[in-house]
């Protein structure tokens, strides 16, 4: 175990290499700069800001120092955009907010979803199972940027309950809509999968034979049957914990939050390089650990996964 | 010889004029007599966008400047109406041709309690114009005349001969390469503000944070979280806190419009922009709260003028002028726009402080005969249905913008069989394609950077850098020198209006107008502010 961790994190760094040299040969392909704008910059003023940037030597020298200085220094540089912050202070300011919304949504979105799955699953056909699936194909089928503008008029315009937008330093009333707005769709996914799994698991022969032991129903579901159902689950709850966890751009856009999605989409628009870069590096070291934790717990769950 | 000038007249008129001293009364919050103020002095206005670096002389969008404006400030002010108010000077004297002026500085601290000194705006501008800030800005104190600043920029001459010294701690010199008799109201822009020497000394690229910045405007600096909000508090240091009356100014970071719009009407923001094609909703609906007052800025569209035009029949002015004709200007601004834009045949908008718009036949056309105008001159020019004119038109991706290229295209359809073809793109590819000539014809706008026409008319000289078109006319270049120092530079610019309206280079389109709402007792607001310069100081609450 302790190998095969090993080895994929040695897998990780070549990874994130190639990450960081496709996005910086990609980003530096598109058309515009970071300095374009409505008003055309003189050459000579061009020429300084090139400079201070560190733009004006060859392309494959300012990858050098950008990848030396992340290695040795952990610095991702100056953000070309906003001129008084680097990418680190951009990281650290918004990836605590999408953090904080992420965690939330994914703990409402993976509880939930789970139980409703597995209630629909163990009461098939029944009024519960008609009710949950009803609930999950309705979260399903309204995206979020449907949802957010529902949810605002409902609590902020008709009810006066919660604040619109913004973050206030994460204050309680300000992470609620952003929260639901995330979790839902994911929600109504992971409430599908486990229903399904649920289903699955139940009609094999194993779980007949606790029941022909006379085992009660519960004992049957908690002890035997939810283990080996939640593994469709887990392999899907990696990749939407990362998700999660590194933003979302309507919810970022919409409630005004200052995450980390904002600034990623923001930064391609303003051809921020430097920012790019750095939020893309986040991102993949996310994924890949996403994954590894996934692979992880796969074999902590499954005991014929052996790696 | 020097003169004494007047404030707030128009650069013509100013060289008439000799002495007139002035001790204008402070311009802050002109709360009348007997008015029951709030008690909660909390403004809460709404930014599309980041706040960016809070710092003078590398601030370059215009929210952050709003923000600059309330936590800095420089030799003067702007008014309600666009005019300039003494800020830390309190007077100026000019020379007989407006090439050197002498600033006089009132009793102003920074916010940690330190004397505002000449030598803080000297440091300033010598900063601005460093190629080590490399500000977006530079150029401004090139543009505003200051003595080498152009050649500093480019690295030809060192900072220290920068046209600018401190005499003593409360005189200012400015020794400027060419006459601009508007230049006090270019001193109310930020990248001419002062900055603490001391403080950006110690904490370098750091020093705009909240924890160390060090201002000597109306507001500080609370709390900044990116994307979110800017909070700024009453700095009990401003010369003037006095008259100052809003405690907490907030501004929040709100991307979409229409969301915008919703914590409006939850009463979470006090200011916010209307959107798109819903100021007529809005004011039917809330006639006290939607302004729409005019905004100096022109939308229009760009002809490449140079050899990389691919296409031939752009080359004859007569198509040039047919296109022009027949574009309904109306139909833009009352059908799509909705939002009080004016209609647009010359470049500078008519708002402009001083400026006489010429009487182009265009603009007294009717519509119907704009377009036999305009089918005739395609006759002319040997174009029609067996041969017709085809370009492709480029734009950045907006709904407004698409409207409009769209409308455009059928009317030159109908009118004239012309083939529009549209091409959308994003923001920074179109301002490649634009700045690199690579395109036939495309969407431009452009905001004025002071309150004066040379700002627009400026742009039509061959060689400045935001001519996009690339249109180069030897008459039009030698106007715009001689207007520089023309006692009635109206002359100037009125011949300038008329021979573009001939050439056709660009085509303007509308004037901007600014439509937003704003809670009734929100009171201060300068509607006839042109360039929407607003300062937290001058406005207030009252009780409802």
């Amino acid at each position: 175990m302790i190998a095969f961790i090993l080895k994929r994190l040695a897998i990780a760094i070549p990874t994130l290499l190639v990450l960081i040299v496709f996005s910086f040969i990609l980003m530096k392909i598109a058309p515009g700069s970071p300095f374009t704008g409505e008003k055309n910059l003189p050459p000579e003023t061009l020429k300084n800001i090139f400079a201070r940037y560190n733009l004006d030597k060859p392309q494959w020298q300012q990858l050098f120092e950008y990848i030396w200085n992340i290695v040795v220094h952990f610095d991702f540089g100056p953000s070309f955009k906003y001129k008084d912050r680097s990418v680190n202070d951009i990281i650290a300011q918004g990836f605590p907010v999408t953090l904080t919304y992420g965690f939330w949504a994914f703990l409402l979105a993976s509880t939930v979803g789970i139980v409703l799955g597995a209630v629909a699953a163990v009461k098939q056909n029944s009024w519960a199972d008609y009710l949950a699936v009803g609930v999950t194909i309705g979260a399903q089928v309204v995206p979020n940027f449907v949802l957010a503008p529902i949810l605002v008029l409902i609590f902020t315009l008709g009810l006066h309950w919660l604040p619109g937008g913004g973050w206030n330093g994460g204050k309680p009333q300000y992470v609620v809509m952003p929260v639901i707005a995330l979790a839902m769709t994911y929600m109504a996914n992971i409430a599908r999968i486990m229903r399904s799994s649920m289903l699955e698991v139940l009609s094999t022969n194993f779980i007949r034979t606790a029941r022909a032991k006379g085992l009660p129903g519960y004992k049957v579901v908690l002890t035997h049957a939810l283990k080996p159902a939640l593994l469709p689950v887990v392999s899907y709850l990696g990749p939407v914990f990362v998700g999660m966890i590194t933003g979302s751009v309507v919810v970022d856009v919409y409630f005004s939050t200052g995450g980390i999605g904002q600034a990623f989409v923001n930064s391609a628009l303003n051809r921020d390089y430097s920012t790019i870069l750095g939020v893309t590096i986040l991102l993949g070291a996310l994924t890949i650990a996403g994954n590894l934790v996934v692979d992880v717990l796969y074999a902590w769950i499954d005991p014929k996964i052996r790696y | 010889m020097k003169l004494q000038a007047v404030l707030g007249l128009s650069a013509g008129a100013l060289a008439l004029l000799c002495t007139t001293a002035f001790t204008l009364p402070a311009l802050a919050a002109n709360v009348p007599d007997g008015t029951k103020l709030a008690a909660d002095q909390t403004f809460n206005y709404r930014v599309l966008d980041n706040i960016n670096a809070v710092d003078p002389d590398i601030v370059e969008d215009v929210d952050t400047a709003s923000v600059v404006e309330d936590l800095f400030e420089g030799l003067y002010n702007e008014d309600g109406k666009g005019n300039p108010v003494p800020g830390v000077a309190e007077s100026y004297d000019v020379n007989a041709d407006y090439t050197q002026y002498t600033f006089h500085l009132r009793d102003a601290k920074w916010s940690n309690g330190d004397p505002v000194k000449a030598s803080d705006f000297v440091y300033s501008w010598e900063r601005a114009v460093d190629p080590k800030t490399a500000s977006n800005y530079s150029y401004f104190l090139g543009l505003a005349g200051v003595k080498n600043a152009d050649d500093i920029v480019a690295g030809k001459q060192p900072i220290t001969n920068l046209g600018v010294k401190a005499i003593d701690d409360k005189t200012l010199e400015v020794d400027l390469s060419k006459p601009v008799p508007y230049f006090v109201r270019m001193t109310a822009h930020a990248t001419l503000f002062p900055v603490p020497q001391a403080v950006v000394e110690k904490f370098g690229q750091d020093w705009t944070k909240p924890e160390n910045i060090v201002g000597n405007g109306a507001y500080t600096l609370a709390e900044n979280s990116p994307g979110e909000r800017v909070t700024l508090k009453r700095n009990k240091n401003y010369w003037d806190d006095a008259h100052t009356v809003l405690d907490t100014v907030n501004f929040l970071t709100i991307n979409d419009e229409n969301q915008g719009l919703t914590r409006y009407l939850a009463g979470e923001v006090d200011w916010t922009d209307a959107p798109a094609g819903q100021y007529p909703t809005l004011l039917q609906q809330h006639p006290d709260e939607a302004h729409s007052p005019a905004f100096l800025c022109t939308y229009y569209f760009d002809i490449n003028m140079t050899a990389s035009q691919p296409v031939e029949a752009l080359k004859d002015v007569r198509v040039r002028e047919a296109i022009s004709l027949a574009i309904d200007r109306d139909v833009i601004v009352n059908n799509i726009l909705q939002g009080g834009q004016k209609a647009a045949y010359v470049f500078t908008p008519p708002a402009t402080a001083g400026f006489q718009s010429p009487d182009l036949d265009i603009a007294k056309m009717t519509q119907a005969d704009r377009d036999a105008k305009a089918k005739q001159l395609m006759t002319d020019a040997g174009y029609g249905p067996d041969k017709p004119v085809s370009f492709t038109y480029i734009y950045n991706t907006s709904v407004a913008h698409q409207q409009i290229a769209t409308v455009v295209s059928q009317m030159l359809k109908e009118k004239l069989g012309i083939n529009m073809t549209l091409q959308d793109m994003e923001f920074a590819t179109l301002l490649d394609k634009r700045h690199s000539r690579d395109f036939s014809v495309a969407r431009d706008a452009w905001c004025g950077d002071y309150n004066e026409a040379s700002t627009f008319e400026g742009l039509m000289d061959s060689t400045s850098s935001q001519n996009n078109s690339g249109y180069s006319n030897k008459d039009v270049d030698q106007w715009l020198k001689d207007a520089s120092t023309s006692k009635d530079p109206n002359v100037q610019y009125k011949q300038i209006e008329e021979q573009v309206a001939k050439d056709i280079p660009i085509i303007p389109i509308y004037h901007y107008s600014h439509p937003f709402l704003l809670k009734t007792d929100v009171k201060g607001w300068p509607y006839d502010n042109v360039e929407q310069t607003w300062y937290a100081k001058d406005l207030y609450k009252v009780a409802q």
